[in-house]
């Protein structure tokens, strides 16, 4: 199995080299980056080329390991006791009160599937320690069954970080790692190809200087991604606005077009149109 | 041969393991990367670095050791673990391969690492088991790993710049770059999450099991309640001379405030004298003497300053001396007596360490703090908060 990109996602060449060591040998990859550089799509796009069903698991800072693994649903056991009737069979039966994870469906599933563990940084920082055993050796016990769960084919595994929290040593060393450096403009024309197939060469080389210089503002709190140049374009493109207008001829600064979708952020705007006012004032 | 550029990477002060060189070994067996340096630049990388704010380093390192090679032919091939045992054995004495199989990799390498620094320190000349004719073993035109072509003298065999001299990832070196972000995770060191105390808070999760174990009998379960308990009480320079640093003060500052439910702060100006203040813009209407704050803070407070410690000596040592108005005791009195009240301090300096040196109120302010004065950089801070854990 290997990955060659594809034609909706663009991976430069050490990116791809990193997900085919990871494939290879059976390893996570951990992958971090500025939010927006594509980084949750990878996971997604590698489990499609591979034709491997993907199974999600999007970490939130009251996530638990165990969770990944299976859940004893005490909750509706108590229920069913309390209720009695024909559902007093069912509740003798731990078995039905076992609720699969992410990781156990990978396990057992009859292929081999991708999992993608984002954003791990947001949970508790023992959250990477305690999976360290289950994802090396993909098996698990389950003591309310006394049954132990074994990889029928090793899955894939992603995991994603916004850096949010330092991981742990003993995590990172049975990782392979790649961190996507936000794209230069030769590669963001070509994932802005991907999403708009026949964009005029004019309007794109006018928006991505736009893009990029925006990018530069020193102080922005936020500063544009990858999704907003997008949505931008795809604005752009609405209400068919020329490239001309994306830079006034006199070659004046000027606020461009629906740069509401660039800068989400409303104290950047501001930052961004006092920084246009003061230099136009200045020449 | 590989094992040289893995010691290399480890002398670069890289923190590479063994785990992770044997993955790379293992990757290279899978012939993940072909006949090119390109990809086993990537490939290395990715299973050897584990965070961008080593990309740089690592970008140096190899560059360093890969000077003028242009190829690496069937590197792919033959690097099995075995041939790497057999070419340590030949390095070891009779009593260190016995010790071989108990020690495991990672001593066994540092050891070899040993071996390397202490033949390269007594006699440069007369190399017997590396076999070079005694140059360096790291680094520039040195020892050259055996099975790779080295592009030789002739400058024409050298390629255009590789993607590691282009040095793209210099800003995410943890020496340059202190955003709100990694400073956050510098101060999260700090943060000890403990459950302390009587039981305070309902176990949720564990009632629920224990009355279902119960087969629905109610069985309550209280557990100490978790939080963060550390302490921190911060004091801010915000003289003229800081106006160069304010952006990073203000990033520290906004950080430290979402990080710590218990941070207290107050500003000064260069030194600190019997007041400080809140509020910069009503510093002179509204003060707070510095006794009244040692008093009301605990011992269990941690004590960061923060400040240039960029001043005239006079400043920190005669009475008099401050800029803002008549101070009856010296700087250094008032440094002390916090020092003895705050046993965990530090002072954080966004000069570049470089210039202490050079600053003789820095070396005095220093001095008065036991050397416990770190650059606020992402690598200083984190000195800092492991001194502050002492
Ligand atoms: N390399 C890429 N190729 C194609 N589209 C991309 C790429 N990188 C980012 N995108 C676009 O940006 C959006 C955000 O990507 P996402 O994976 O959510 O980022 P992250 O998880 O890193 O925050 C994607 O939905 C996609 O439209
Ligand atoms: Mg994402």
């Amino acid at each position: 199995m290997r990955f060659e990109g594809s034609n909706t996602y663009v991976a430069t060449p050490d990116l791809m080299l990193a997900v085919n060591a990871a494939i290879t040998l059976q390893r996570p990859l951990l992958i971090k980056g500025e939010p927006g550089t594509g980084k949750t799509m990878l996971a997604e796009e590698v489990a499609n080329a591979l034709g491997a069903p993907l199974l999600q698991w999007h970490i939130k800072s009251t996530t638990k390991a165990q969770q990944g693994l299976y859940e004893y649903d005490a909750v509706s056991r108590l229920r069913d006791s309390q209720l009695g009737g024909k559902d007093g069979e069912r509740v003798r039966d731990i078995a039905n009160y076992i609720v699969k994870g992410v990781l156990w469906q990978a396990l057992e599933a009859d292929k081999p599937t991708v999992i993608l563990i984002d954003e791990i940084d947001k949970a508790d920082i023992e959250f990477p320690n305690d999976l360290l055993r289950e994802l090396d050796r993909m098996e698990f016990y389950v003591y309310e069954t006394q049954q132990l769960v074994k990889a029928k084919h090793r899955p894939i595994v992603f995991i994603t970080s916004n850096n949010e929290k330092e991981l742990p040593d003993a995590f990172l060393r049975r990782c392979f790692f790649h961190y996507i450096k936000f794209p230069d403009s030769e590669t963001m024309q070509k994932i802005v190809d991907v999403h708009f197939p026949g964009l005029k060469k004019a309007l794109l080389k006018e928006a991505l200087e736009v893009f990029f210089e925006l990018r530069e503002v020193p102080g922005l709190k936020k500063k544009p991604s990858t999704s907003e140049l997008l949505d931008w374009l795809k604005l752009l493109l609405a209400e068919e606005i020329p490239p001309e207008a994306l830079r006034s001829k006199d070659r004046k600064v000027a606020v461009p077009p629906l740069h509401g979708a660039l800068l989400k952020n409303e104290q950047d705007v501001h930052l961004f149109e006092r920084l246009v006012f003061m230099a136009k004032h200045n020449r | 041969m590989l094992i040289d550029f893995f010691l290399h990477l480890k002398a670069a002060k890289l923190p590479v393991s063994t785990r992770e060189f044997l993955m790379l070994l293992e990757a290279l067996r899978e012939r993940l990367a072909g006949h090119s340096l390109d990809d086993f630049y990537f490939l290395s990388r990715a299973c050897l670095v584990k965070d961008e704010s080593n990309y740089d380093k690592f970008d140096r390192a190899f560059g360093a050791y890969f000077n003028g090679v242009t190829e690496i032919p069937g590197l792919e091939a033959e690097i099995p673990e075995e041939w790497l045992r057999q070419l340590m054995k030949k390095h070891l004495t009779p009593e260190e391969k016995a010790k071989l199989e108990k020690l495991g990799w990672d001593k066994l390498m540092e050891q070899f690492k040993e071996r390397l620094k202490e033949q390269k320190g007594r006699h440069q000349g007369g190399s017997k088991w590396i076999g070079t004719g005694g140059s360096s073993p790291f680094g520039h035109g040195g020892y050259h790993p055996e099975g790779i072509r080295i592009g030789g003298d002739s400058a024409g065999n050298r390629t255009a710049v590789k993607v590691w001299e282009n040095r793209e990832y210099r800003n995410l070196d943890d020496s340059v770059e202190l955003g709100t972000r990694n400073i956050k995770v510098a101060l999260r060191r700090l943060r000890r999450f403990a459950r302390e105390g009587a039981a305070e808070e309902l176990d949720l999760d564990g009632t629920i099991h224990d009355t279902a174990q119960n087969a629905g009998w109610l069985d309550i379960k209280m557990r100490p309640e978790r939080h963060n308990k550390v302490k921190v009480l911060l004091f801010l320079d915000i003289g003229g001379s800081m106006d160069d640093h304010i952006k990073l003060c203000e990033e520290m500052f906004s950080a430290a405030k979402s990080e710590f439910k218990h941070l207290e702060y107050f500003y000064f100006h260069n030194c600190i004298y019997d007041y400080v203040w809140r509020d910069n813009r009503r510093r002179h209407a509204e003060r707070f003497p510095l006794h009244d704050v040692m008093h009301k803070y605990g011992d269990d407070y941690k004590l960061i300053l923060v400040g240039d410690a960029t001043m005239s000596p006079y400043e920190v040592l005669h009475p008099g001396g401050s800029v803002e108005y008549m101070n009856e005791e010296a700087g250094a009195a008032w440094l002390q007596r916090l020092l003895d009240k705050y046993p965990r301090a530090v002072w954080l300096n966004p000069e570049p360490e470089r210039l202490w040196d050079y600053r003789q109120s820095i070396q005095i302010i220093n001095n008065i703090f036991g050397g416990r004065m770190f650059p606020l950089t992402l690598e200083g801070l984190e000195r800092a908060m492991r001194q502050l854990n002492k």
